[in-house]
């Protein structure tokens, strides 16, 4: 078991070594980095901006629900501040990438599964193109560089689904909320939050193209190679963000 | 040309060629058949250096392919092309930018050259009206056609084909016979063909090696296979009742082909 872990761990930075390389021809990498920002990013807008405002009005009332039940008085304004500091430290960078884990991750495991048993990885070796570097290095940079993007406009959404919440609830008032987000908070947070977002960007890209590119079998393996991919990347999120945060914010 | 000598393959304990010694000359359809297991498209990938051989030597016009530099392969590579058994088409392209793909990884020619050089390709498979479909949207045969024009559009010296005729009805499968055997004379292509079609073998088979169980048991044209002495290929090839009269028919009629007896060139209507 462990020396099975080892060898696929093994192999995956294998991969990586042949993927990280420059690309044979940048007028083609160019198009296809440009496919993978919407596919990858563009194709992901809709699901960040429905699960970030909901979510940030869930959090904003889990607030007003523990500040309120404390037996020493918060001011309502501390709503808007947890909120705001709760959405950049984790729940923006690391439940949006564990869910852009499930979306993305099984596109791209799958898609480059089909690839590989339909024999169309084989015909981009055999014609003399680094297939690794070919397919997987546009979605790396499209996940790194767009990722942070998408967590920028989830914290931005999660912050006004708060907002929301309040005017539907009327628990907490407007300017108390806005009062909250203009607290201080340190500015390393931020940069914590986008940093972390382009390490589990990088797993979200490469961990699902390792399963996909080394699919043995048909449609079926491609489907299990999908499913495992989604699930080790969410391990090794959630591993990569213990690890982030303790040396980080610790 | 290519020069195989003494090829050996083992995958751990088991070897799949064993030693295998051939040559496939330029401008000729040159057909590798057997039976299933028999090591053919195990050898096909040890010709196109998927699989690197145990022992031997593959040679591309003289250079040992497992001897060269990448920078070489990556050159040789660039001169081959390959028709996959099940076409291989990238199934997100449309057939124009499958086509073009070649010719955008590996050249430098202007929009205009390429445009110019795919609709050439298009033209000779013809294609012209589906040029702007995805694979998904044409048929089988329509496909492997697409894969002919990827492989013959950067005017490769080496075409590879498995199983070209795999899954076609039989008229399609003539139709890609004859545009194989065109494109090895018109573009004087060492041309490498993996088929258990004996129809394909019968009438473009210009150079038939025959393997079983690894080994090279026989290799001949087609005009020599209707008095080959080797009992395993001749229970091959003609193993169905219609191929086996065929076959009599022949000895009695002192006949040693079936071509312009079972096939007809297509008029340009036929074709398109």
């Amino acid at each position: 078991m462990l020396k099975r872990l080892l060898n696929e761990i093994g192999a995956y930075f294998l991969l990586l070594g042949k993927t990280l390389r420059k690309p044979q021809k940048s007028s083609v990498f160019g198009k296809l980095f440009m496919r993978e920002i919407y596919d990858l990013g563009v194709n992901s807008f809709g699901l960040v901006l429905f699960t970030s405002t909901f979510v940030g009005a869930v959090v904003a009332i889990q607030m007003f629900n523990n500040f309120s039940a404390s037996s020493f008085p918060i001011p309502n304004s501390f709503i808007g501040y947890a909120t705001k500091v709760v959405l950049i430290l984790e729940f923006a960078p690391t439940i949006i990438s564990v869910i852009l884990a499930g979306k993305v991750g099984s596109y791209i495991a799958s898609s480059i599964g089909t690839m590989r048993v339909t024999e169309q990885i084989d015909a981009l070796d055999i014609m003399g193109v680094n297939s690794p570097n070919f397919l997987i290095l546009p979605k790396i940079l499209a996940s790194v560089i767009f990722n942070p993007l998408l967590i920028a406009i989830s914290i931005v959404f999660g912050i006004w689904g708060g907002y929301l919440a309040g005017i539907a609830t009327g628990s907490w008032s407007k300017a108390d909320y806005i009062t909250g987000i203009q607290m201080y908070m340190p500015q390393h947070f931020i940069w914590y939050a986008f940093f972390k977002t382009a390490g589990f960007a990088f797993l979200i890209a490469t961990i699902p193209a390792y399963f996909g590119f080394n699919v043995k079998g048909g449609s079926l393996e491609v489907g299990r190679a999908s499913t495992q991919a989604v699930v080790w990347t969410i391990v090794a999120i959630i591993i990569m963000n213990l690890i982030l945060t303790q040396m980080f914010l610790s | 040309m290519i020069e195989v000598k003494n090829l050996r393959k083992s995958f751990g304990d088991v070897e799949v060629l064993k030693g295998i010694t051939t040559t496939f000359e330029t401008g000729k359809a040159n057909l590798i058949i057997g039976q299933s297991g028999s090591g053919k498209t195990v050898f096909l990938k040890s010709l196109l250096n998927v699989y690197l051989p145990t022992e031997g030597e593959i040679l591309f016009d003289g250079k040992d392919i497992n001897k060269m530099s990448r920078e070489e392969k990556q050159i040789l590579r660039s001169e081959i092309g390959t028709v996959f058994q099940g076409s291989a088409l990238f199934d997100s392209m449309t057939v124009e930018e499958n086509i073009t793909f070649p010719l955008d990884m590996f050249t430098n020619l202007t929009f205009r050259e390429k445009k110019r050089r795919v609709f050439d390709v298009i033209g000779r498979v013809h294609l012209e009206k589906s040029n702007r479909k995805f694979p998904s949207e044409i048929s089988g045969g329509m496909q492997k056609r697409v894969a002919i024009a990827r492989a013959i559009v950067n005017n490769p010296k080496y075409l590879f084909c498995d199983e070209p005729n795999s899954g076609l009805d039989p008229y399609t499968a003539n139709i890609i016979d004859d545009l194989l055997l065109e494109i090895t004379k018109e573009y004087n292509t060492t041309t490498i063909i993996n088929s258990h079609d004996m129809n394909s073998v019968m009438t473009i088979g210009e150079k038939i090696v025959y393997l079983r169980l690894g080994i090279k048991e026989w290799e001949g044209d087609k005009n020599l296979l209707i008095n080959a002495g080797n009992k395993n290929l001749i229970d091959f090839v003609y193993s169905s009742e219609l191929f086996k009269e065929l076959r009599e028919y022949f000895l009695e009629t002192n006949k040693t082909s079936i071509i312009n007896v079972t096939t007809k060139p297509l008029s340009n209507e036929e074709k398109s």
